[in-house]
């Protein structure tokens, strides 16, 4: 039985939801009980966006408990710095290297954090940082919206996991139309070594 | 068997369906929204979002009568609006079964006070059942209602933001369909004149008695003994939590939470050496079991505010030495992080309402809805919001109380038939000179865009009857009508002027098309890079689309404006606000691009 739990954070927008429920859906697949926990209503306006899936025998939380998320998928640079406090030590960061400002930097005095305080923070924080071009690579195969492919299958990969089992609930919860290029996105984000 | 994986209010739907709801009504508020919206999947149960939550639990509460399954459904303080619907309906029970779903927020994620409505239970005399998972929640539809017929009483069914949202697995059953029970006239039971509400009362306590001897052998009671050092009450996702921080104790689950199984929790009580009650919000377990003479710790252990997490549970149950280990020590030196609030969308209209009211220096009474926004910065124009409707009074108020300001209240369309009419003819009627600005952007847009009457989109997208706002605000006797595209800044200021000037109960409709109802004519405006001197003024419309480029002006060194082509749906506040003429309109849209825009 594999044993995970995993957060995911975003910006309003990028696909967090949808990202967590293929998550949950490759963990009932291969037998496991799962829970899997967010909030809508703002994640429409821009706001930040979490999702917590966990995998186990017999769950009983939906929440991942603060320092012990295995598998932290940060979908945007200062999101993860936000949520950092949940991964475990030890455990997995997943950093797509992609920054959505928030206004309050544009209209007021707050900085977005630069690039190497986020790094230093996420390095002490986690056994093992991936730093993934997900929007680049996404943009590259013509579809800023697979992302989340590069982002999956990058994750499959550190969970040594056949590529199968996701590729099949992806395909099944994508549009048809960009299935293949979630297909293309999932292989380059699985293939390639994104450890810093 | 199926199984599937639910959100609570996903199974809440399967489960009205699988029970034999037929008729099921709600207006949308968040966390209840996506019950409805699931129910309406099903052709076999007739579903509508209605006026209001008080409308809703009415028509669920006269399809019981008729003698169909019925079903309402609300957030928290959507109860309060139906409360007194649910106080008449505690003492004229019911013909078929009658479940009423009530989702409470605790943690505040999209609503202006944490309640905790098991209190609606005691207060109204009517049993409760909470769910901690999907599966219960949607066996729970069909208990609820099978106790509704056998003890002729409404049920509510709790959740919390939680437990509606949270996914687990799932299994699927078959609907079961029940024939019509007869209506039959019995106006000794269904008319709620003193006389016979006075004989309606000992009925009541007597079946609130009945459902307490229930409770003490309902099955989603349940004692679970572990180790007997600690025992442990607790419901919903709160049981949840507490399994994962004491995975050994000994507990009693609670699924029936109101009347409260005196004889099961005196047992468990004796059983176990400490008793705790581990619930979110109000000591309500924890009172009544005071109250049976139980020694019972709970709120001097864990927090009375907020919503719970296995870690705050942790946090507290460390605190009071109930686990060895503390919660995992994580703390960063990360510096001020900026806060990523909800904002108004890129083009949304309300923006420039609140563009120009900010300009204007009014007093602003708003309401719940998306422009509840326009109280952030960089617009804070706001002063005050309450709850669905309050606007229209709190401004008539404020008049009354001789502000020293010009004063406005601002209402969206689906609040203004929510709960803005009665007011708005209070305003009329007691000659009240106060201006009503109804930003009407034909959805109801902060729950996920659902129909209303302005709109008359049905649960179904089907295109209904349109309530016309200019006509329903005539026909009160307001003389001072202007419907104005919030899109023509000066129009709109204009009209706001005049209504305030002319000192009687004035209304502005200010249409502000919401972007996923309707699209701006024009596509994606651009800064023309070598004009811009960095002045700002876009900044300060607060549009998710424009931020500051790496480019410095040369003059002043300040960072000129860009905007993100993919995020900017061409409304043209920039435009309207750029004084350096910097920013360049997108091209026409084709014809055939644009859906109804300003109906």
């Amino acid at each position: 039985m594999v044993t995970a739990n995993f957060l995911l954070a975003g910006v309003g927008g990028q696909g967090t939801l949808l990202a967590s429920d293929i998550l949950a859906d490759i963990g009932l697949r291969i037998g496991a009980d799962v829970k899997k926990s967010e909030v809508h209503g703002m994640s429409q306006r821009g706001g930040a966006v979490t999702s917590h899936v966990r995998w186990g025998a017999r769950i009983a939380s939906p929440l991942c408990e603060k320092g012990a998320v295995d598998y932290f998928i940060a979908q945007e640079m200062l999101e993860a710095l936000r949520w950092i406090e949940f991964v475990r030590p030890g455990g997995t960061v997943l950093l797509s290297r992609q920054q959505i400002v928030p206004t309050s930097t544009v209209y007021g005095a707050d900085q977005y954090p630069a690039d190497e305080s986020i790094f230093s923070v996420v390095r002490q924080a986690a056994g093992k940082v991936l730093l993934i071009d997900a929007r680049r690579v996404a943009e590259e195969l013509g579809n800023p919206r697979v992302a989340n492919g590069v982002l999956l299958g990058a994750l499959s990969a550190q969970m040594e996991m056949p590529a199968e089992d996701w590729l099949e609930v992806i395909i099944a919860r994508v549009p048809q139309k960009h299935a293949e290029t979630n297909r293309k996105a999932f292989i380059v984000g699985r293939e390639k070594d994104w450890a810093i | 068997m199926m199984k599937k994986l639910l959100s609570g209010n996903e199974a809440l739907a399967r489960g009205a369906w699988e029970a034999g709801v037929e008729v099921a009504a709600a207006y949308p508020g968040t966390p209840s929204t996506e019950i409805l919206e699931n129910v309406a999947h099903y052709p076999e149960i007739y579903a509508e979002w209605s006026a209001n939550e008080k409308v809703a639990l009415d028509i669920a509460i006269g399809a019981a009568y008729a003698g169909k399954r019925a079903m309402a459904t609300m957030k928290h303080v959507g109860l309060n609006v139906a409360s007194e619907s649910l106080f008449y309906v505690s003492y004229t029970g019911v013909n078929a079964g009658l479940v009423i779903v009530n989702a409470d927020d605790p943690g505040l994620h999209s609503s202006q006070n944490e309640q905790d409505n098991r209190h609606y239970a005691r207060f109204a005399k009517v049993p409760m059942l909470e769910p901690s998972d999907s599966q219960e929640a949607k066996d729970m539809v069909g208990a609820a209602l099978d106790l509704s017929e056998q003890f002729d009483t409404p049920v509510i069914l709790r959740t919390t933001t939680r437990s509606s949202h949270a996914k687990s697995v799932v299994a699927l059953g078959e609907r079961k369909v029940f024939p019509k029970r007869p209506y039959e006239k019995n106006p000794q039971k269904y008319v709620m004149i003193p006389g016979h509400a006075k004989r309606r009362h000992p009925v009541v306590e007597a079946r609130l008695a009945q459902l307490a001897e229930y409770a003490e052998t309902c099955p989603f009671n349940a004692m679970e003994m572990g180790d007997l050092s600690l025992g442990i009450v607790a419901a919903g996702p709160s049981y949840q939590y507490a399994r994962e921080v004491f995975p050994h104790a000994s507990f009693l689950k609670l699924g029936m939470v109101w009347p409260m199984p005196k004889r099961l929790i005196a047992e468990f009580a004796s059983r176990v050496k400490r008793l705790i009650v581990v619930e979110e919000l109000d000591p309500f377990f924890e009172e009544n079991i005071k109250i049976m003479g139980i020694p019972v710790e709970g709120k001097t252990i864990f927090p009375v505010v907020d919503e719970f997490s296995p870690e705050v549970v942790r946090q507290a149950a460390y605190a009071a030495g109930l686990v060895g280990q503390p919660p995992v020590e994580r703390a960063f030196d990360k510096g001020a992080l900026p806060m990523r609030p909800p904002v108004l969308c890129a083009g949304c209209g309300h923006r420039d309402v609140f563009w120009i009211l900010r300009k204007m220096k009014v007093t602003v009474n708003s309401d719940i809805g998306c422009y509840a926004l326009g109280v952030m910065p960089p617009l804070t124009a706001t002063d005050t919001i309450g709850c669905m409707g309050a606007s229209i009074g709190v401004a008539t108020g404020m008049r009354r109380g001789d502000l020293e300001f010009p004063n406005v209240a601002v209402i969206g369309d689906s609040t203004f038939f929510h709960a803005g009419m009665p007011a708005l003819a209070n305003a009329v009627y007691n000659q009240t000179p106060i201006t009503t600005i109804v930003v009407d952007n034909r959805t109801t847009g902060m729950t996920g865009h659902q129909g209303n009457p302005a709109s008359g989109l049905s649960i179904h997208r089907d295109m209904h009857t349109r309530v016309d706002i200019e006509a329903v605000v005539r026909g009160m006797g307001v003389e001072e009508v202007h419907t104005v595209d919030s899109r023509d800044l000066k129009g709109f200021e204009e009209s706001v002027k005049q209504a305030i000037k002319s000192n009687k109960p004035a209304v502005v409709i200010a249409k502000t098309p919401c972007v996923f109802v309707t699209s701006h004519p024009r596509e994606a405006y651009q800064v023309v890079t070598e004009d811009c001197n960095g002045c700002s003024m876009c900044f300060r419309i607060g549009c998710p689309a424009i931020s500051k480029s790496d480019v410095l002006d040369e003059k002043y060194k300040r960072p000129k404006a860009y905007i993100d082509p993919l995020a900017c749906v061409g409304c043209g506040l920039c435009f309207d606000v750029c004084a350096p003429q910097a920013i360049l309109e997108g091209a026409l849209k084709q014809e055939t691009m644009l859906a109804a825009h300003v109906a």
